[in-house]
């Protein structure tokens, strides 16, 4: 019984649902299998901040029910999967990573955490992150960073490295991660991942706690591009309550992940997302994926985004200053963490004690330039500035999409870097981020999907797509991943280690 | 006293705020904030009821939990449309909201949602009677924002300082409030007070507020300041520096803070001291303000566009739609009042001042004349509601019912004096008039034996009287004419029973 749970735990998420639909398998034996696979590797992984084992056997009872019924299943019903705990979910404690919600049961569901309710996906618990979704290798997190399950002393990247994590360690099938500068990405590219940044708009961010409303994206993160393109289709959509929601029809993911054609698609390598800041390995995995999405059809060129270079100060001018504002909620005065209150402190002393203990160093840096930022008299220089280089980032993008469907990059300049090498250098970190950045300024769609090995781990590939084209990205992310697993003879996630 | 050298310079207190006037120009301008009476709040469902049990009007947005949403009310948009088309605003067509970033711990987010340069309504004006000369009050701005909770001190004074702890009531977190921000063209503390009264009757016309001062529906804060009055042809002086008294709640309070900011402020100035930029608050138990905090050590507000919205691109079609959809504002409706029934401008204040004009429309509506209906609202039944301390229009008398004794009146059926008997009844809910009369039997008796009864009663039992009559002294025979009517029980017709007695002492 459990080598066959085993393998239930190494099932895509695809398989496990048809599986349970076919009768095979039922949803409680699916979820089991994924909380028996965290019984046994999260200690050493750290992928989860909580676990809620009885909400998610109930959940899973409730499909098995359903399907005993006759009644019709959504295509992912049963599927265990790991929710970045950014986003609210009743009956589960929220922390977004950080002391200052310790403890705290949001009383409601984000629109994300409904649907994956509505299609019978099962959450089995809460995944780790940087605190507040700021950092790039979950070592911000209050709560002990997360491992990279290719190698345990590296990081998972971040800031959803629970999720990637999860993934990665076949604890859960599917995760749900949020991007805001390449947080889905480079954690699915550093633990060889599919994961992917919807459209902004794509997907709601009612109850996504916020670090940078105009950046936040909720997207997919999972083993194979259909099992991404699966989860995209469930949570995305128009949601009246969020107010950025875009009222358009989810694009047509999953056909385009079954279709993954790229015959006589034009695809754009972006000049200024090459050179000399990229890992040789990582350089090679790049060209020689682009050289495959040649073989297969594509007409590849380069193309110039030349104010790609400017992304990144605009990036941490603009993502600060709105994360100085909407952490300002976290004041001990109705939820969370309180700190002082020793009944001579006033409101603003119990205010200023909490937020002193209850932010890790990251957050009140981010929190001290954004305030800095939106000062009156270096509104103009900074923010507002920023905001110019977000419209001239936009127009590249429209520029090179005159040319081009795709536009594509390594998704990161590494891999998985070792454990605490870059905790006190934030340049060096941010730096991580160089090629996720523009997709989140200009609210397009990218996928990073693996792209193969360097010194033992994973590289990813990046795509990015004009908005609400998101099925291009599973077109060609697609399509690579078929012709790369069938060059190596097997998935990349079959070289990990057993842990 | 005597020791005082003639070269110090004598700080002169102004006597009086005539004093103060008479040497200095007052600048007023000021912000009214409305809240709006949507039945939701701006940007969630919650409802917006006033006196609710605390924190029962909540949910996870607008107690700014982690993770929610606004969304914008549509109505409260349209109100704020309303106002500026009635303000004769220009109205944006793309407008953005805007945080303002403070942290207070009524304010659930600790920012404040709400508009700094991109307004939805700017450049308007508003026409404000004063003794019967008109002033056109400038409108800057009218924008759109969410109200904040409610803090209750408890403990001490009730006040933060010397509180033991403070409880916290988010019911108004959230609640619409518009921001009408004059332009600095206000000149007195009357003006200043007609302004906010005009505004008051503009809001209650449109319907887009309860406009409940007491209830800080409509609050308002005053900007003031003084410049030197110049000689009549010389440039006017710069402007003064200026304060802001907050939150006046009431119409008289207005006044009271401004004339006596103009007071103190003069006094300052007469001493050659400098007016200090800053905040001050009003307290209407002495009637002086005090300081608050200091705009120099302001808060920096660090305001941005709030990106959890999209911007509103409001349509020419939408705005005109409601332009069309506005109501008679009260200066229209003043100048058609003047029209069609001949009111003067202080018959229109005083029926306004005494909430009476929409009853006396209704009853010239329903057919009685316009002095009539003005008389009998204004003195008798406003006075009657004031003894019940009730408003006129909560009296248990309709308009029609009104009017139905005017007529009544008019024909002779009633004297005034018995109109006022049939009004006890209608008050006491006897029924209508017709139905008070004949229960009551309150008609004028026309009926000429029982009058001429009484006649010759009050002639035989007052010979000496009536001998004075009959040698001519025509003005003795009121005493007659009283007992005629007592003993008629004042059904009778005064002037009919008068030139009776006259004819039957043969001095008619």
């Amino acid at each position: 019984m459990t080598e066959a749970l085993a393998d239930v735990a190494r099932l895509t998420a695809a398989e496990t649902a048809a599986a349970i639909a076919r009768g095979e398998l039922s949803a409680v034996e699916a979820t089991q299998a994924a909380l028996d696979r965290i019984a046994k590797v999260d200690e050493a992984v750290n992928a989860f901040l909580h676990v809620d084992t009885d909400g998610a056997l109930a959940a899973a009872a409730a499909v098995d029910a359903s399907r005993a019924a006759g009644e019709p299943l959504g295509p992912l019903a049963g599927v265990p999967l790991a929710l970045k705990d950014v986003l609210v979910a009743r009956g589960m404690p929220t922390t977004c990573g950080s002391r200052i919600l310790h403890g705290w049961y949001p009383p409601y569901d984000a629109t994300v955490t409904t649907r994956l309710r509505e299609a019978g996906i099962v959450i089995v618990g809460k995944a780790n992150m940087d605190e507040f979704a700021m950092g790039s290798s979950t070592e911000n997190s209050a709560y002990g960073p997360t491992r990279n399950p290719w190698d345990l002393n590296r990081i998972p990247g971040g800031s959803s490295g629970g999720s990637a994590a999860a993934v990665a360690a076949f604890e859960t099938p599917l995760a749900v991660g949020t991007d805001t500068g390449g947080s889905i990405r480079q954690p699915a590219a550093v633990c060889g991942l599919v994961g992917v940044k919807p459209t902004y708009g794509g997907v709601s961010r009612y109850g996504l706690v916020a670090f940078s409303s105009s950046l936040d994206q909720a997207g997919p993160m999972a083993r194979t591009v259909l099992d991404a393109a699966l989860l995209h289709a469930a949570i995305g959509g128009h949601d009246p309550r969020d107010s950025t929601s875009v009222e358009v029809p989810v694009p047509p993911v999953v056909e385009a992940a079954q279709r993954r054609d790229v015959r006589g698609m034009r695809v754009g390598v972006v000049r200024e997302l090459s050179g000399d800041g990229y890992e040789p390995g990582v350089a090679a995995r790049f060209d020689e994926a682009v050289a495959v999405l040649a073989e297969l059809g594509a007409e590849v060129v380069e193309v110039s985004c030349p104010h790609f270079d400017y992304a990144l100060p605009a990036y941490y001018l603009i993502a600060p200053s709105e994360c100085s504002s909407n952490l300002a909620r976290f004041d001990a005065m109705r939820y969370g963490l309180r700190v002082g209150d020793d009944g001579d402190a006033g409101a603003e002393q119990v205010m200023s004690r909490t937020r002193d203990a209850g932010f890790g160093p990251e957050v009140k840096r981010r929190i001290m330039i954004g305030t800095y930022a939106l000062s009156a008299g270096y509104y103009d220089a900074y923010y507002g500035q920023a905001q110019k280089v977000r419209t001239l980032i936009s127009r590249d993008f429209a520029a090179a999409f005159e040319q081009v469907d795709v536009l594509v990059s390594p998704t990161s300049p590494t891999v998985a870097f070792p454990l605490g090498s870059k905790v006190d250098d934030p340049i060096a970190m941010y730096l991580n981020d160089l090629c996720t950045i523009p997709a989140n300024l200009a609210g397009l769609p990218a996928m990073s999907v693996p792209a193969g090995l360097s010194e033992g781990l994973p590289v990813g590939f990046q795509i990015m797509a004009p908005a609400f084209a998101d099925d291009r990205l599973y077109l060609v992310g697609g399509a690579l991943e078929a012709a790369l697993d069938a060059r190596r003879g097997y998935p990349l996630l079959a070289a990990a280690p057993g842990l | 006293m005597s020791t005082s050298t003639p070269s110090a310079p004598s700080v002169v207190a102004p006597a009086s705020y005539e004093d103060a006037i008479a040497r200095y120009e007052p600048v007023i301008g000021l912000e009214t904030h409305v809240e709006l009476g949507t039945a939701s709040k701006m940007f969630c469902g919650c409802a917006t009821t006033f006196g609710a049990p605390p924190n029962t009007q909540v949910c996870p947005t607008c107690l700014g939990l982690p993770g929610s949403l606004p969304v914008i009310n549509e109505a409260a948009v349209r109100f704020t449309v309303m106002i500026g088309l009635a303000l004769n605003c220009e109205i944006a067509s793309w407008c953005r909201f805007a945080r303002k970033n403070y942290f207070y711990p009524d304010m659930p987010k600790n920012f404040q949602i709400s508009q700094y340069d991109e307004p939805l309504c700017t450049n308007g004006w508003l026409a404000v009677e004063v003794d019967g000369e008109v002033h056109r009050v400038g409108i800057t701005r009218v924008h759109l924002e969410e109200d904040t909770g409610k803090s209750l001190h408890v403990g001490g004074t009730g006040r933060i300082h010397g509180a033991t702890h403070s409880l916290v009531d988010y019911n108004r977190a959230g609640i619409p409030l518009v921001e009408i921000v004059t332009e600095p063209d206000i000149r007195s503390p009357e003006l200043a007070r007609a302004y906010v009264d005009e505004l008051r009757a503009l809001c209650r016309a449109l319907a887009v507020s309860d406009v409940r001062m007491e209830q800080g529906s409509l609050r308002c804060d005053a900007n003031v300041s003084l410049r030197p009055r110049t000689a009549p042809g010389e440039p006017p002086a710069p402007f003064g520096t200026r304060t802001e008294t907050k939150n006046l709640n009431s119409l008289r309070s207005v006044e009271r803070a401004i004339r006596y900011e103009i007071t103190r402020q003069a006094a300052l100035l007469d001493a050659g001291e400098r007016i200090t930029q800053e905040t001050r608050h009003f307290d209407e138990n002495t009637g002086r303000t005090a300081s608050g905090r200091s705009k120099e050590e302001a808060t920096d507000y660090r305001y941005f566009p709030e990106p959890d919205l999209a911007p509103l691109a409001l349509s020419r079609e939408y705005v005109e739609a409601v332009r069309a959809s506005l109501p008679e504002l009260p200066s229209q409706r003043r100048a058609r009042l003047i029209a069609e029934h001949g009111f003067s401008s202080k018959d229109l204040a005083d029926m306004n001042n005494a909430g009476v004009l929409d009853l006396v429309e209704q009853t010239i509506a329903a057919g009685a004349p316009a002095a009539a209906a003005r008389k009998w609202w204004l003195n008798e039944l406003a006075r009657r509601a004031a003894d019940a301390t009730v408003t006129p229009a909560e009296l248990p008398i309709q308009p029609v019912q009104v009017a139905r004794i005017v007529e009544l009146v008019a024909e002779g059926t009633l004297t005034d004096a018995l109109a006022r008997k049939v009004i006890d009844g209608v008050l006491a809910g006897e029924g209508g008039p017709d139905e008070v009369v004949a229960a009551r039997n309150l008609a004028v008796v026309t009926d000429d034996s029982a009058l001429s009864a009484a006649v010759d009663a009050a002639i035989a039992a007052a010979p000496d009287i009536a001998d004075k009559v009959r040698g001519g002294k025509i003005n003795a025979v009121g005493p007659l004419v009283g007992a005629v009517m007592k003993a008629m029980k004042g059904q009778a017709d005064a002037a009919a029973v008068r030139a009776l007695l006259l004819e039957r002492l043969g001095a008619g």
